[in-house]
């Protein structure tokens, strides 16, 4: 049973009870991912899967077996930042940081979700490619939740991502 | 701690052959289970992984869908027929949770989900009749803003948080079940139980019994539905009122209607009378506060929940202009 994160494969533990969280950050020492609720409730531990964001403190770390993990640790190249990194740190999108990471792997997940036409709560034809829209932008932040009340600048910077002002 | 063990079932078959009594569980993406484990509200020592079965969704010849359990909720809700075609299950379903929830979550999960009454999760602090049967509840006379008000009895209020069952009650859906003894299905109407003085007995599954798809009838012509959820925040909140709702209108009348409730009972609430009283009147605010006060009347509300009453009809009444004014 193996998992690959950031590209380097790791043996899954032999505990079913760990989750894809406690396995990063106990046992890889991958503390990107924070631990904020540890129920589902506030977005901090988002990862990608195969691309895709999900919770990792309500994911057994076994279920995700042969699948492809990518935390904040490995969106960077090298000492180049990653575009919405660098937009974090134009548009002041934190105040402590302990909701970035969770922001940052939702960000660039939401973009690869406009990308492909999915619709949202507040779209409003079901039918056709949603508009964008810091409405629309903000319905998909929704699971990621800050407790410094950050959100403008968060906001500002996925809207300058995915609105394709990266540079 | 209790020691766990986890499998991946490769088939339907292979599920069932490994669950081998009450000590096993199905395992969606447990966005549920793993949490209700962590709370010692469910103390299952196997652990049946199904997410890799049935994940497909196809259109069947009789021109209905049928949906695999093992499809996630993001699939479901982005998948064109349903956009097209069954508008209030996709938007109930991106009316839940968040979009890392959505991706991860079931069909089968998101079907079996339990309850949030914070009392039930409280299982060091708080009586609950649902998680210990014959405790005594203590969101009677506790704090239930977010509790029923249909449906529920002395002994459980709590409600069925799900968005997507509501939509899929409206929409007749029927849950189609594999056990040892073979195959069966149930309308989602039927599905799910009251509590009356046994609120642990949710729903009509027998244990060890998996389900493997959701059926969706062929869809009616003309027929337009939508979903509405009223919660405390803007977005990630379960529903105080949640409603899916329908209309088919011909030649100034309405032909037939359809009105399911969320977030006000401990199953999909289907209010069928109240749907009895719209058919054959024009579609008028008039006609809509009639079926929407036949809908709650037989509601009955603790303090804390008084408000759902008047807010489920209001939400009932505008959901249902809304599509009657789309159809003009
Ligand atoms: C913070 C948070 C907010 C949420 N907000 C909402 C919301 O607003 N609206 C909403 O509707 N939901 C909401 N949810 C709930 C979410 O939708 C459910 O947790 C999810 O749908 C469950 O799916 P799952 O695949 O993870 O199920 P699991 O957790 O894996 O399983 C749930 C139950 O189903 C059983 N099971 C799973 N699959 C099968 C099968 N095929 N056959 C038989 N049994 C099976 C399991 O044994 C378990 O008992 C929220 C959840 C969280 C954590
Ligand atoms: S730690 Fe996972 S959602 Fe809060
Ligand atoms: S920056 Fe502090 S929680 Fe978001």
């Amino acid at each position: 049973m193996t998992i690959e994160i950031n590209n380097r494969p790791y043996d899954l533990p032999d505990d079913a009870r760990i989750s894809l969280l406690d396995f990063m950050r106990e046992r890889l020492e991958f503390f990107g991912s924070k631990k904020g609720c540890n129920q589902g409730a506030c977005g901090a531990c988002t990862v990608l899967v195969d691309g895709e964001r999900i919770l990792s403190c309500l994911a057994l770390a076994a279920q995700y077996d042969g699948r492809s993990v990518t935390t904040i640790e490995g969106v960077a190249n090298g000492d180049e930042l990653h575009p919405l990194q660098a937009l974090f740190v134009e548009h002041e999108g934190m105040q402590c940081g302990y909701c970035t990471p969770g922001q940052i792997m939702s960000g660039i997940a939401l973009k690869s979700e406009l990308e492909r036409g999915a619709p949202s709560n507040v779209s409003s034809d079901l039918t056709v490619a949603p508009r964008l829209s810091r409405d629309e932008i903000k319905e998909r932040l929704s699971g990621n939740l800050c407790r410094c009340g950050a959100h403008n600048g968060i906001i500002d910077a996925v809207a300058a991502y995915v609105g394709g002002e990266e540079q | 701690m209790n020691p766990l063990t986890y499998e991946k079932a490769t088939s339907s078959t292979d599920a069932l052959e490994r669950h081998d009594g009450d000590a096993a569980k199905f395992l969606g993406a447990g966005t549920n289970l793993v949490d209700l484990m962590r709370e010692g509200i469910a103390t299952p020592t196997r652990l049946i992984d199904v997410t890799g079965l049935a994940q497909s969704i196809e259109e069947q010849s009789d021109g209905g869908l049928r949906i695999g359990a093992g499809v996630s909720n993001t699939a479901v809700a982005e998948d064109a027929t349903v956009r097209a075609q069954y508008p209030a299950l996709s938007r109930a379903i991106l009316a839940g949770a968040s979009a890392q929830i959505r991706n991860m979550a079931t069909v089968g999960g998101n079907i079996l989900q339990r309850t949030r009454c914070s009392y039930f999760y409280d299982v060091a602090g708080s009586r609950c009749n649902k998680r210990s049967p014959g405790e005594g509840c203590d969101a009677i006379g506790g704090f239930n803003r977010a509790h029923g008000i249909l449906g529920v009895s002395d002994s459980c209020i709590a409600t069925h948080p799900s968005d997507m069952a509501v939509a899929l009650s409206l929409y007749d859906a029927v849950i189609n079940v594999e056990s040892d003894e073979g195959t069966r299905s149930i309308p989602i109407n039927d599905f799910y139980v009251l509590p009356e003085d046994t609120p642990d007995i949710e729903n009509q599954l027998n244990p060890g019994e998996l389900i493997v798809s959701v059926d969706l009838p062929a869809p009616s012509a003309n027929r337009r539905a939508t979903y509405r959820k009223v919660r405390d925040r803007a977005s990630y909140a379960f529903a105080l009122v949640s409603v899916a709702g329908s209309l088919i209108i011909k030649d100034g009348l309405v032909v037939d209607a359809g009105i399911s409730l969320g977030g006000v009972a401990p199953k999909p609430w289907r209010a069928i009378e109240a749907e009895a009283a719209i058919v054959g009147s024009p579609p008028t605010e008039e006609t809509f506060r009639n079926a929407a006060q036949i809908a709650l009347a037989d509601a009955t509300t603790q303090p804390g929940n008084v408000f759902k009453t008047e807010l489920a009809q209001r939400v009932i009444v505008a959901v249902l202009q809304d599509l009657a004014g789309d159809a003009q």
